[in-house]
């Protein structure tokens, strides 16, 4: 857990406190913060200012027998279960992640998509796009750009690219700007998060032809 | 405060004696609000004895706060107040749930707040962070709660601080305004002490838990 080197950015942390950020960018968020008590103490601290703007709202009358109201909706409602959502120990996947998957690693449905790449798209809302990963150790990813964002966790395994190493836990944050070659490291299998909010661009010809059938 | 610079006639020697009466009785600093106080100690009597009186003071304050960020938000009166309704509920089934050692009672009536707007006005399926290792049993140390209170306040104070503009970009934010793109990397917000308490808390936590 302290080996985390790549963090998620104030602007990501804010969005995510604030509510506003996309249903896939969301699910990178939670399962990096499941594995990072610093971002997790960043995030807390964001959405301490959001307590701060309750405070200093303005006041919105309730209806006369609003608490009457909310004290028979409180009786109608089960208790709620005191044990704390956490994935056991031996799990690949934090829990946010298994809500998706449907299960750990060994659930995955994952498709060949060339050169022993394989992908599972996680189905979520919104114009962006969630894929799992799996780069065989000493393979490179296709080189690609980006319209958008794209956000890039390990989960196994490690890659390098032109920014550092990324272990388990570590996300890469890469703007339109950045062009990277990222190679997973020889060994296991390199399994990854990534999160886009538009199509990515490869360099090559033939991931470009190939792209509207990969669906990446 | 009156009772702080009144000067008492009585011996010198008395002084010391009463000074050191006064800290013990009274250790918060004068900045910190009775009513936060309070907060605290009315979600404990929620959780520990179903207290329903506990739960109309919380009500009394909250409720109306929450309806206004649930309306800034988009949602119109019908639908705030039904919602209103369910997150001043949610208060009542997860009092187990909070931790005074890392949030202020405001902070957690927000998250709860946000969560239902998420549902409810984006209709969008929001991917919550796992828990941390905490049970029933694992009382936080009440000196962390102070010291969280305490950071709680300055932030407030820090935050009323702000030049206007800066103030109303990070309103926007969290009324659901700004995208993510719109939200830049500095966002200048002093975030780091809160961070840092917050952040030791967790560690205790995780140290307790083994």
């Amino acid at each position: 857990m302290s080996d985390i080197k790549h963090h998620l950015t104030d602007a990501l942390l804010m969005s995510y406190a604030a509510g506003t950020l996309d249903e896939g960018f969301s699910l990178v968020v939670a399962t990096h913060v499941s594995l990072c008590d610093e971002c997790r103490a960043r995030l807390e601290a964001f959405e301490a200012v959001g307590g701060v703007m309750v405070d200093e709202c303005d006041e919105v009358a309730l209806a006369d027998d609003a608490l009457d109201a909310t004290f028979a909706l409180i009786d109608t409602l089960p208790a709620e279960q005191a044990a704390p959502r956490v994935a056991a120990k031996n799990n690949v996947f934090p829990l946010p992640l298994q809500d998706y998957v449907g299960g750990d690693l060994d659930n995955v449905r994952w498709r060949a998509v060339g050169g022993g790449v394989m992908q599972a798209v996680l189905k979520t809302k919104g114009p962006g796009k969630v894929r799992l990963l799996s780069i065989p150790g000493g393979t490179a990813m296709p080189d690609h750009g980006h319209r958008g964002l794209e956000l890039t966790m390990v989960l196994k395994g490690a890659f390098e690219d032109e920014d550092g190493y990324f272990g388990r836990g570590d996300v890469e944050v890469a703007n339109e700007d950045l062009h990277h070659t990222p190679v997973a490291v020889a060994g296991e299998d390199c399994i990854c998060l990534a999160a886009t909010d538009a199509p990515l661009r490869f360099k090559g010809l033939v991931p470009r032809i190939a792209q509207p059938f990969l669906g990446i | 405060m009156p009772t702080d610079i009144a000067i008492d006639e009585g011996p010198v020697r008395a002084a010391p004696a009463s000074y050191a009466a006064r800290e013990m009785s009274d250790p918060l600093p004068k900045n910190t609000s009775p009513e936060n106080r309070e907060y605290v100690a009315l979600v404990e009597r929620i959780r520990d004895a179903k207290d329903r009186e506990a739960f109309a003071q919380l009500f009394r304050h909250f409720a109306p706060r929450v309806k206004a960020f649930l309306m800034k938000g988009g949602a119109n009166e019908g639908l705030a107040e039904e919602c209103t309704q369910e997150v001043m509920a949610t208060l009542w089934t997860k009092a187990h749930m909070f931790d005074p050692s890392r949030a202020s009672v405001s902070t957690w009536v927000f998250t709860i707040a946000r969560n239902r707007k998420i549902d409810a006005l984006r209709r969008m399926k929001r991917p919550e962070p796992e828990d941390l290792p905490w049970g029933p049993e694992a009382e936080p140390d009440q000196a962390d709660v102070m010291t969280l209170r305490q950071e709680s306040e300055k932030l407030a104070a820090a935050i009323a601080e702000l030049p206007e503009k800066q103030r109303d970009l990070i309103q926007r934010a969290y009324f659901g305004d700004l995208s993510h793109a719109q939200i830049a990397e500095e966002t200048g917000l002093p975030l780091g002490t809160i961070k840092s308490r917050i952040r030791l808390a967790l560690e205790r936590l995780r140290h307790a838990m083994g």
